[in-house]
């Protein structure tokens, strides 16, 4: 799916990276803890995270994951925006929590990495 | 071709920034992708493992046309029982590094994974972890 229906299905908000909205993504994961993410080893992940610092936008980048979602409305801080769009990254925002964010993307085609 | 960067303790800020540098350098070397992610994973999390666990330290890597060769040395205090920190889900990560998303258990076992070698020295003076991955591109 595009990332610009991701935004829509999880009525979310779009933080950084809105020339790559037509971007496709097929698979999602879900997890707060970076080591888990940086044992992918496919890249055409959305990354849905609750964990909002600099350590999560560098996680994405070690691991050639280029767009994020932050769930229960998490704001990134200035320097995570400026480090995402050094790489080109999307960062989106939702109210919802990670298991309804989680189940409506699946419900939308995302699928699970595992 | 070589690099340094230091490592001072407890700066989270600045945690990746090692590999990240490395990774723009791989990158324009034209070392596979697939190669690069694991050069900057294992590095990634060694840098955490600095940050995280010791009184500072350095990283030195050195390129040749077949491999990378990282050294990422501390001062201390040590790790007290390598075999144990090696083991997936052992972690004596304090809460403040579990906040950053780290701290469980999975730090060793993922530069294990994404080395082609892995050297680990350690005593109270300090750790010193000697990492080597290949160029050739790796079939697991």
């Amino acid at each position: 799916m595009k990332l610009k229906e991701v935004v829509e299905v999880i009525n979310g908000r779009i933080i950084c990276g809105d020339a790559f909205l037509d971007r496709e993504v097929h698979l999602g994961f879900a997890s707060d803890l970076m080591s888990e993410v940086l044992t992918l080893l496919d890249e055409d992940i959305l990354l849905i995270t609750g964990l909002s610092n600099i350590q999560s936008i560098r996680t994405a980048e070690m691991s050639d994951i280029t767009q994020i979602l932050f769930v229960r409305g998490k704001q990134p801080t200035k320097n995570m925006i400026d480090l995402a769009n050094e790489h080109e990254m999307v960062i989106m925002t939702t109210p919802y929590s990670m298991f309804r964010a989680s189940y409506l993307l699946h419900e939308s085609g995302l699928k699970p990495v595992y | 071709m070589n690099q340094s960067f230091s490592i001072p303790a407890g700066d989270f800020s600045h945690a990746g920034q090692a590999a990240s540098e490395i990774k723009r350098l791989l990158k324009q070397l034209n070392i596979p992708p697939k190669v690069i992610k694991r050069v900057v994973v294992a590095l990634y999390e060694a840098e955490v493992n600095v940050v995280a666990h010791s009184f500072g330290g350095s990283i030195s890597c050195t390129i040749t046309p077949e491999h990378i060769d990282i050294v990422v040395s501390d001062c201390g205090p040590g790790i007290s029982d390598i075999e144990l920190a090696m083991s997936e889900g052992y972690s004596t990560a304090s809460s403040e590094v579990r906040e950053m998303g780290f701290g469980a258990g999975m730090g060793l076992p993922n530069i294990k994974n994404n080395s082609d070698s892995l050297d680990i020295s350690s005593s109270e003076q300090g750790t010193s972890i000697h990492m080597r991955v290949n160029f050739k591109e790796h079939t697991p």
